[in-house]
């Protein structure tokens, strides 16, 4: 199997003296899809935002591909390959559904600063763009103000920009909220061949998708993790019923 | 040919019909006053790379205009008294040389929005708008305090400076100079905000967390933008010094900055020729009503709240509207 992608070893986060993250420890390995699932306030965005690179762990550490990127802010972590998608769409609304990819393409090039020539008349930069874009079924839409684009539009989108970067892993905070039921049931094909490419960190409330796509699923549950493993002994754990699956059936 | 490109290209033929115009009815005046709108204009022009592409609310932007101001004032007056700007390590003479006095304004203008920049740019919001101002204030302070160029009284310079193959004094000439450089600043500003990096900068100021998960830093983004606004702002500077043959610690006055955000915001933020369009009213506005009365700038005031009340684009946005997404 080899050394985990991506692993958090004991990372702890207090917010005053709220521990909003206790001992967490997680891995994602090579081609898996791992869904990190708990109820709202269990911690999961804390971590999330650990992993990414938006905040410091009190305790703990991160690594990334066999290197420590505990200290890492978000721009070093994705150059390194991390690439995630928010769970509150953070796009440039103002531009062009296209010129949001050609963002990712640009990032993924390694450097923004090219003062001439457009970058919508970047041949390298706009193939990588468009690529994605139609990888998401959004090149249709490629001309169109982002602000325009409905809430599922919005998260393909973020999914293209992820693509863009090439990543050597996803994170994915809650791709699936505000798509409808053929959006989810689209995205969740969608993800389950991306796998092959990169492994998937899958925050998610749409149990239908985790169940479907998870090969490992961590529980996360007021900051601690009450259980890791594969999707049945996820569903047949009498802990994880009663803390979460239980309340919501 | 969008409607923003008609209004553009109207607003350069009035700019060129004007003094074309004032030089055949024998009104040296009005070339001056149009003069001043380019040297202006071209400020905002600047200012409108911090603040339109990178959403950067300096309110200092008049410690750039001071600098390229104060650049051209101590090399010139230098060459005026024949006395050298430095003798050691290395001697160094003023000069009368317009193009090097661009270039040192430009230097100075880019060294000072490097050092101000990478300070400010750590905060944001309102901290950003009260550091950029304290800079502003600091440098003003200091220029009132510093006896050897004027002090509070200014410097008097007695010459134009001068352009090889050109001879300044004459002010159609002198505004030749200054449409050129304008011109030039308003190619590069477009392509700027076409290019790669506009793109990125412009991402940033809407949403600095997905620029980050794309693997760029916002921050040195902003920088860069910081620095080439503060160089062009700098640039007009300079040419404001030599059209007044006068340099004096107002150049570094926050209302100096006020003027030039007044500028951007009229004739419309982020619009390439707002400041164009903003320049060109204010010194009109100023030119009509301060004729009538000496407290135009109520009218201003109440024209300008009109502006940002109802017609968020500016002149530029009222005329044109909502600007146009290249996609």
């Amino acid at each position: 199997m080899g050394d985990p992608i991506l692993s958090v070893q004991g990372v702890s986060k207090s917010f005053g003296a709220l521990a909003a993250n206790r001992d967490i420890s997680l891995d994602l390995r090579a081609g898996e899809i791992h869904a990190l699932i708990g109820p709202n306030g269990a911690g999961k965005s804390t971590l999330i935002q650990q992993i990414a690179g938006g905040l410091r762990p009190d305790s703990g550490r991160i690594r990334f591909l066999g290197q420590d990127v505990t200290h890492l802010g978000p721009a070093r972590r994705a150059k390194l390959g991390l690439a995630r998608s928010f769970q509150v769409s953070a796009l440039a609304m103002e531009d062009t559904v296209l010129q949001n990819a050609l963002l990712g393409a640009l990032g993924a090039r390694g450097g923004a600063y090219r003062f001439f020539g457009a970058a919508l008349k970047d041949a390298g930069l706009r193939q990588a763009a468009e690529e994605a874009l139609s990888r998401v079924g959004l090149l249709d839409k490629a001309a169109l103000q982002t602000a325009t684009l409905s809430h599922g539009e919005r998260r393909q989108l973020e999914v293209a920009i992820a693509l863009t970067l090439r990543p050597k892993a996803f994170v994915m905070d809650e791709p699936m909220a505000g798509l409808g039921t053929a959006g989810s049931q689209q995205l969740t094909a969608f993800l389950d061949g991306l796998r092959a490419e990169a492994p998937i960190l899958l925050v998610e409330h749409d149990m239908d998708a985790v169940f479907a796509l998870a090969d490992r699923i961590s529980v996360l549950v007021y900051g601690q993790i009450i259980a890791t493993g594969p999707c049945d002994d996820i569903r047949a754990n009498p802990d994880v019923r009663r803390a979460y699956l239980g309340e919501e059936a | 040919m969008t409607r923003e490109t008609v209004v553009n290209a109207a607003l350069t033929l009035g700019l060129l019909i004007v003094p074309m115009w004032a030089l055949m009815a024998d009104e040296p005046f009005i070339i001056t006053l149009a003069t001043r709108v380019a040297i202006l204009a071209l400020a905002g022009v600047g200012l409108n790379i911090a603040l339109g592409l990178g959403g950067l609310v300096s309110l200092g932007h008049a410690a750039f205009f001071g600098l390229g101001g104060y650049a051209m004032g101590i090399l010139a007056s230098h060459a005026q008294s024949y006395t050298p700007l430095i003798t050691w390590p290395v001697g160094i003479e003023g000069t009368t040389s317009m193009p090097l006095i661009w270039l040192v304004a430009v230097l100075a203008a880019g060294l000072g929005a490097l050092v101000i920049g990478a300070l400010s740019l750590r905060t944001s919001g309102v901290y950003f708008i009260m550091i950029t101002l304290a800079f502003g204030q600091m440098l003003y302070y200091f220029a009132i305090s510093w006896p050897a160029y004027g002090g509070e009284d200014g410097l008097s310079i007695y010459l134009r400076n001068g352009f090889p193959g050109l001879n300044t004094l004459v002010p159609i000439q002198f505004l030749a100079l200054c449409y050129g450089l304008l011109a030039i600043a308003l190619i590069l500003s477009a392509r700027l905000a076409a290019s790669p990096f506009g793109l990125a900068l412009n991402a940033a100021r809407q949403s600095a967390a997905r620029v980050q998960a794309v693997g760029l830093s916002p921050y040195r983004l902003r920088l860069v933008a910081f620095v080439i606004s503060g160089m062009i702002t700098g640039l007009a500077g300079a040419l404001f010094a030599d059209l007044n043959r006068f340099v004096s610690p107002t150049m570094f006055s926050w209302q100096t900055s006020g003027e030039i955000m007044v500028f951007v915001i009229l004739g419309g933020v982020g619009r390439l020729f707002g400041p164009v369009a903003g320049a060109a009213v204010f010194i009109i506005l100023e030119h009509v009503l301060g004729g009538i009365s000496d407290y135009w700038h109520i009218y201003l005031g109440a024209l300008l709240l009109l502006i940002v009340l109802f017609a968020r684009g500016g002149l530029i946005g009222l005329l044109a509207g909502k600007a146009a997404h290249h996609g």
